[in-house]
């Protein structure tokens, strides 16, 4: 009755209906290209070329999906306890701060698989903590949570910016970044993957953050669906009156969520830090916070959609760089906004098409639209 | 017979692979009563809202006056002379009576002359129909029943010549809705046809002049109205014999499980909603709070649950208190055999986007049966599942199926098979058969008998007085906050009708 509409069978929901959304993206996008001057046809296989064709292109499409499957997640665990997490890129940020603390203090004594676990609980921690304070001033205080995270980032770059000038910044340095680590802090690469079938690896920052992003978005889903806090959550995130009728703590509850999700956020540092420039710099999220949103809506906010579409979006960044360079009539900004529609007709117009498949279902098959549903297949 | 003032003919609608709407056919004269009825789910407020322009049908025609008419919005309608009360009121609350009867009929740009013109036309009104409203009234200043007759007044503004009711009775104290009929009466005397929906077959014998009877979107009866019965309707409606009484046995109190003093509860604006209520529920019988939605019957029912805060007084479940500071951990008092059935099962008793087996367990989630360490224990949960269903007859019979997809009366039993299948010493029920069908509530009611005769004190809060006086052993009356009087369950529904309406008991034993 609140959805006037069937269900559909689950394979064309999480699949038919994202793909039909990212192709009508790809082809506004192509008239964009026309718009400026350039083949769409050519500039869309440079950007598949460039982002999987060869062993580096993948490495790095890989690589930039790593980072955007933490902060997709992040933002989906927040999403699922109804918290609109805007401060992933400042809880990232901090996140940084706390690996960097770390590195620099055990570079020069541990080796990396010691240091690899200290810095993963450093970045958790100072993400988590960076997302209890709006948590605690939304549970306590009501102070909106998507303001308050909004405001969050920014103060968590002032912060970042004074330390990376100030304490964190070596001596005699020109530049706002941390010293280099030492091998200590450097991260095994996993570009060898790659090069197992076959591919050849020029260099790539590809690094074993990318398993345990994976093993991250399994206990996210361990977490959301199989576990009595996640149950909480998904409770609390559906109808906070049923929460309160079933004795769940709202500030317990949303204090928990918001803390795991800066946890994770926090862990998103890992990658760039430790895994590619071995330094922490001014502004080295770069918006992968932001992206993290799309990330988590695009993939439903369900692990598995959230890597596969933080690898789309890794696909985006790689293939664009390399279109940016191979067609100079297609700047940076252009990629820009090729990721906007995607973001656009995936995420915010997600069920624009949705009515229209759905009436075509039916008008094949009632009974795939009417008894698959009643199954509970699409749970 | 009078010519038909609307026709229907052949209407389908469906949505996605629900049919709500099968080849309906539905003649209403002009100048008649004619009444809807049907479970809920069986496609009356689809056909109304075709009628009305919320919907489109997907092929069939409408006649308004004899003529074929496309209604494509609710302007097209209001245009053919068709107004629509609905369940739920659509007022601007803190307008007064006559900015709403003017809303989206103003006449410029400049709301002084349509209000003038509003105001000598909302007077005729008044004369003509016996409407009554104070024009300059606030509207969330007024009770329900006047709310409703400015929904009234607003139709009759637009120049509608047929009115339809949706549920119209739901929210009204007896009197208040035996106003209503009166208006209805004189509407129609004046010729105006009126559409009449409800689930509510006594006022349909009351006032209808036909009949027509939905069920699973097909119109499978229409009939005089002084030509059928109860019996046959219900019958129709739900397409077996039902048992319209409940039968039960003497009730065997025993002890006081629920103790209740001197409580009062006020509402975020400080608002006295229960006012220095007291009494008791023993073990082995059902004790009812009848009265008028809104009277304080919620904050009770939220207090003695521990979800809302208590100004003052002391509730005692099993001779040991319960906090009243709106902190109580309802865990804890589900822990002591407190079992609650809160009233609003769409947001409150359920999570409509779960799947029902973890609808099964909400509340009781923190029981060492559905976990392993912090992990759900999903095969348990499935089995506890599984065993409710079949106990309490849930369809369609599929514990991961989204609870959004059960019918009304299923949604119902997944919530009282949850809290009665605990165990508890105390229950307390909120509008147990709301918007459930004929066939559910029959079910529901001889489970609740089943739960007193097993010694259990229920606690029946409704503002259906047959569910009410069928059910209790003894009956509280609230009218604003107050206990205003305590009957037996022989009262007559006068009786409790006019304690209901806050008339003294002085004046109610006359």
């Amino acid at each position: 009755m609140s959805t006037p509409y069937a269900k559909l069978p689950a394979w064309a929901d999480y699949g038919l209906i994202p793909l039909i959304n990212l192709s009508v993206a790809f082809i506004v996008a192509g008239f964009v290209v026309m718009l400026v001057g350039e083949n769409p046809f050519r500039a869309a296989v440079i950007l598949v070329e460039g982002a999987f064709g060869k062993g580096t292109g993948i490495a790095f499409t890989l690589f930039y999906a790593t980072t955007f499957i933490f902060t997709g997640l992040s933002v989906a665990v927040a999403a699922h306890c109804s918290l609109f997490n805007i401060g992933t890129e400042g809880q990232a940020y901090i996140g940084g701060l706390g690996i960097a603390l770390v590195c620099l203090s055990f570079d020069s004594v541990l080796p990396w698989w010691v240091i690899f676990p200290m810095a993963i609980v450093a970045a958790a921690v100072f993400g988590a903590l960076w997302g209890f304070i709006p948590a605690y001033l939304q549970a306590k205080r009501g102070s909106h949570i998507v303001i308050t995270t909004i405001m969050f980032n920014f103060i968590a770059a002032s912060v970042m910016v004074y330390l990376l000038v100030g304490a964190l910044k070596p001596a005699g340095s020109q530049a706002p970044q941390t010293r280099n680590f030492l091998a200590g802090a450097e991260l095994p690469k996993l570009n060898w993957i790659i090069e197992l079938f076959g591919a050849k690896i020029r260099s790539a920052p590809l690094n074993i953050c990318f398993l345990l992003a994976l093993v991250m978005a399994f206990l996210v889903w361990l977490l959301i669906w199989r576990t009595k806090l996640g149950y909480e959550m998904r409770t609390y995130g559906h109808s906070p009156k049923a929460a309160r009728y079933a004795g769940i703590s709202e500030t317990r509850i949303i204090i928990t969520a918001m803390m795991l999700s800066g946890a994770l956020a926090g862990m998103m540092a890992l990658n760039p830090v430790m895994g590619d420039q071995h330094n922490v710099a001014i502004d080295f999220v770069s918006g992968a916070g932001y992206v993290g949103i799309a990330v988590a809506l695009m993939g439903r906010l369900h692990p598995v959609g959230i890597v596969l579409a933080a690898i789309l979006f890794g696909m985006l960044y790689q293939g664009g760089a390399e279109l940016a360079f191979e067609m100079p009539a297609i700047s940076r900004d252009m990629i820009v906004i090729i990721q906007g529609l995607v973001i656009l007709f995936a995420g915010a117009l997600e069920h624009m098409f949705r009515p229209y498949i759905q009436a075509l279902f039916a008008s094949f098959s009632p009974k795939a639209v009417g008894l698959e549903a009643v199954k509970g297949k699409g749970a | 017979m009078a010519q038909a003032a609307i026709e229907l003919i052949g209407i389908n609608k469906s949505f996605g692979a629900v049919r709500a709407n099968r080849d309906i056919n539905l003649e209403v004269a002009r100048g008649t009563i004619h009444g809807i009825v049907g479970e809920n789910g069986a496609g009356k407020s689809t056909l109304m809202s075709i009628l009305y322009g919320f919907y489109q049908a997907d092929s069939g025609e409408i006649h308004v006056g004899g003529k074929p008419v496309s209604i494509n919005t609710s302007n097209d309608a209001i245009a053919l002379g068709i107004g629509m009360v609905h369940q739920h009121f659509m007022l601007v609350d803190n307008f007064t009576v006559l900015e709403n009867v003017i809303l989206g009929a103003e006449s410029d740009a400049l709301l002084k002359k349509s209000i003038a013109k509003a105001r000598s036309e909302l007077e005729r009104l008044e004369r003509e129909y016996g409407l009554e409203v104070d024009p300059d009234a606030i509207i969330e200043e007024l009770p329900v029943g006047l709310q409703q007759r400015v929904e009234i007044l607003k139709a009759l503004y637009r120049g509608a010549e047929i009115l339809i009711l949706d549920e119209p009775t739901g929210v009204l104290t007896p009197a208040e809705a035996d106003h209503l009929f009166r208006i209805l009466k004189q509407l129609k005397e004046q010729g105006k046809t009126v559409v009449l929906i409800t689930h509510k077959l006594r006022e349909i014998m009351a006032i209808t002049d036909t009949v027509s009877v939905m069920r699973q979107g097909t119109m499978v009866a229409t009939r005089v109205t002084k030509e059928t019965t109860v019996g046959e309707l219900a019958e129709l409606m739900v397409g077996r014999r039902v048992l319209l009484r409940v039968e039960k046995g003497e009730a065997k109190a025993g002890a006081i499980k629920l103790s209740v003093k001197n409580l009062t509860v006020k509402d975020q604006r400080g608002v006295t909603m229960v006012d220095d209520v007291s009494f008791d529920v023993r073990g082995g019988e059902i004790v009812g709070i009848a009265g008028v939605a809104g009277n304080g019957q919620s904050e009770l029912l939220e207090a003695i649950s521990g979800i809302r805060h208590a100004v003052s007084g002391e509730v005692m479940l099993d001779g040991k208190p319960i906090d009243l500071t709106g902190k109580a951990d309802p865990g804890e008092l589900r822990d002591r055999g407190l079992a609650h059935v809160p009233e609003d099962r769409h947001h409150v008793g359920l999570v409509l986007a779960f799947e029902e087996n973890e609808n099964s367990i909400l509340g009781y989630h923190d029981d060492e049966r559905y976990l392993k360490g912090p992990f759900l224990n999903v095969d348990a949960i499935m089995a506890d599942a599984q065993d409710k269903i079949e106990k309490y007859d849930i369809r369609p019979g599929n514990p991961q199926l989204r609870t959004a997809n059960f019918s009304g009366g299923n949604q119902q039993k997944i919530v009282l098979a949850r809290e009665m299948e605990q165990d508890p010493g105390v229950l307390i029920v909120g509008q147990p058969t709301r918007g459930v069908d004929v066939g559910a509530i029959e079910f529901i009611h001889k489970r609740l008998i089943a739960m007193r005769d097993q010694g259990k004190a229920v606690l029946l809060v409704s503002v259906e007085l047959d569910e009410i006086r069928s059910l209790s052993d003894r009956i509280l009356v609230m009218f604003a906050g107050r206990i205003v009087g305590e009957r037996g369950p022989e009262a007559t529904e006068g009786e409790l009708g006019l304690l209901m309406a806050g008339v003294e008991h002085q004046e109610a034993a006359q």
